[in-house]
């Protein structure tokens, strides 16, 4: 009774677990839309970054998408939060700032699991594709991306999920998330353990069910390779 | 049908085909041989150009593949082409892979595309297993479907590259009794292969292969009974 009494103060007195589920909003809006921002960014850079195995030399939509994967990946995430946050949106729209942030983050690391995935497929099935009369873009829609998809799944879900879990620094710049919110609660009621352990559930469950649902996708992807 | 003059192929310092001259008719079978690296895979990919020559002249039923305006997309379903591997596409049926490409290609409604392909697929013996996936059949099934494949477009040439390479020995047969029949239904062949029994039985002219040149040209007979040239000898004594 004393635990659950401990609990309930901590928690249900003074709204504790309301802070706790609108963190938990704002947690999943930015970790949302940054997933899909991600995956449009990460598959624009690289089809540019494509073009040069095409070509066989490098070519102005490669270079681009070199120099934003080089820039994004070589800068530590919390920094370009505050770069994006204070510079580029001069402390207004919070949520948007997180999730271009995380986004154009994402992108950059999405665009090399996407290259990779295309690449995996073996050069044999474009070539059968073209010798067939069909054009670059009909080979690659109807024969290479349907493989890749393969390939791209399980490090794409990773990367989303990891994606999902970074957005616990959004309280950096004063963003109200999850892990924001058991701050809130810590200093109020002078107690670390229970916040942060109630976040880290919190954190854990989000996750699981990314999982099972990532899981569940590519159980149905595999569905041509049986044997 | 098929005119080639003075063809050239590097990769970067590297001559692989160093002026290939030659003319084939319609409705003949020629067999390319010679030893590894002698360029046999290169040129036939020159000719529906997966490889772009360096230099040189390719004209295919009247098509300059080397003219920058030709279209060759829509060349290329007037070639079909058989790869070592096979190259089935491992996400669709059997019967997908065959309708495909008539049907992306804009050349055939999907009814009619797979009628036409049930036909294919009985013409090769295999049309029982249409619906199955090509990771559940053997070497030999699979490249006879890539064989019917091919023939979905109804193309006037066909180039086959070592299509029996990577087969088990026993199932070698069934593909080449294929390709025999083809031969025989007056379709142009060229193939590249080390199966000298079907070079020999099958094809109307051999080509011999040596250092990116074609060295020695001539019937089954020339070749393998009276071969001229004494690199020709050294390679047969070798194979057969």
């Amino acid at each position: 009774m004393n635990f659950i009494n401990h609990l309930y103060n901590i928690f249900v007195d003074g709204n504790g677990y309301l802070l706790l589920l609108k963190g938990l909003g704002v947690t999943l809006k930015v970790a949302f839309f940054a997933c899909l921002l991600g995956i449009l960014l990460g598959l624009i850079a690289a089809i540019m970054k494509m073009t040069e195995v095409r070509k066989g030399r490098k070519t102005i939509f490669s270079i681009i998408a070199n120099i934003y994967i080089d820039v994004i990946r070589g800068t530590p995430t919390v920094v370009q939060l505050l770069i994006i946050y204070f510079l580029v949106f001069r402390s207004q729209a919070s949520t948007l700032a997180g999730i271009c942030t995380f986004g154009i983050n994402s992108g950059a690391y999405v665009a090399e699991i996407i290259r990779a995935g295309i690449m995996a497929v073996d050069k044999g099935q474009m070539e059968a594709g073209r010798s067939l009369g069909l054009s670059y873009g009909t080979t690659m829609k109807e024969i290479i991306i349907p493989q890749a998809i393969k390939n791209i799944l399980p490090a794409l879900g990773n990367e989303l999920i990891v994606l999902t879990k970074e957005t616990a620094i959004l309280g950096y710049v004063g963003i109200m998330d999850l892990a924001k919110a058991s701050d809130f609660i810590i200093s109020r009621k002078y107690v670390m353990f229970e916040p942060l352990i109630a976040i880290a559930i919190i954190y854990y469950i989000v996750v699981k069910l990314m999982t099972l649902a990532l899981n569940a996708f590519e159980r149905r992807l595999r569905q041509s390779d049986i044997r | 049908m098929i005119y080639v003059k003075d063809l050239h192929k590097h990769f970067g310092k590297l001559e692989v085909l160093n002026g290939i001259d030659c003319h084939i008719s319609k409705g003949e079978c020629v067999c390319i041989i010679g030893p590894s690296g002698s360029g046999k895979s290169t040129f036939l990919r020159c000719l529906n150009l997966l490889e772009v020559p360096t230099k040189g002249d390719i004209v295919i039923d009247g098509v300059d593949l080397m003219d920058k305006n030709t279209n060759i997309d829509l060349f290329r379903r007037e070639v079909g082409m058989v790869f070592q591997h096979f190259n089935l596409f491992p996400h669709l049926t059997i019967l997908e892979n065959v309708t495909l490409a008539p049907i992306k290609n804009k050349l055939m409604t999907q009814e009619e595309a797979e009628k036409r392909a049930m036909e294919l697929l009985n013409q090769v013996g295999i049309a029982e297993k249409a619906n199955n996936y090509p990771a559940q059949l053997s070497g030999g099934q699979k490249q006879r479907v890539a064989i019917a494949r091919s023939l979905a477009l109804s193309p006037k040439v066909m180039l086959f590259d070592e299509p029996t390479s990577a087969l088990d020995p026993e199932m070698v047969g069934e593909v080449l009794d294929v390709m025999k029949n083809l031969a025989q239904a007056g379709m142009t062949m060229i193939v590249v292969t080390h199966e000298m029994g079907f070079a020999r039985e099958v094809s109307d002219r051999v080509f011999f292969m040596e250092e990116g040149c074609i060295l020695e040209e001539g019937t089954p007979e020339d070749i393998f009974d009276h071969p001229k040239e004494s690199r020709t000898k050294e390679f047969l004594s070798k194979v057969l």
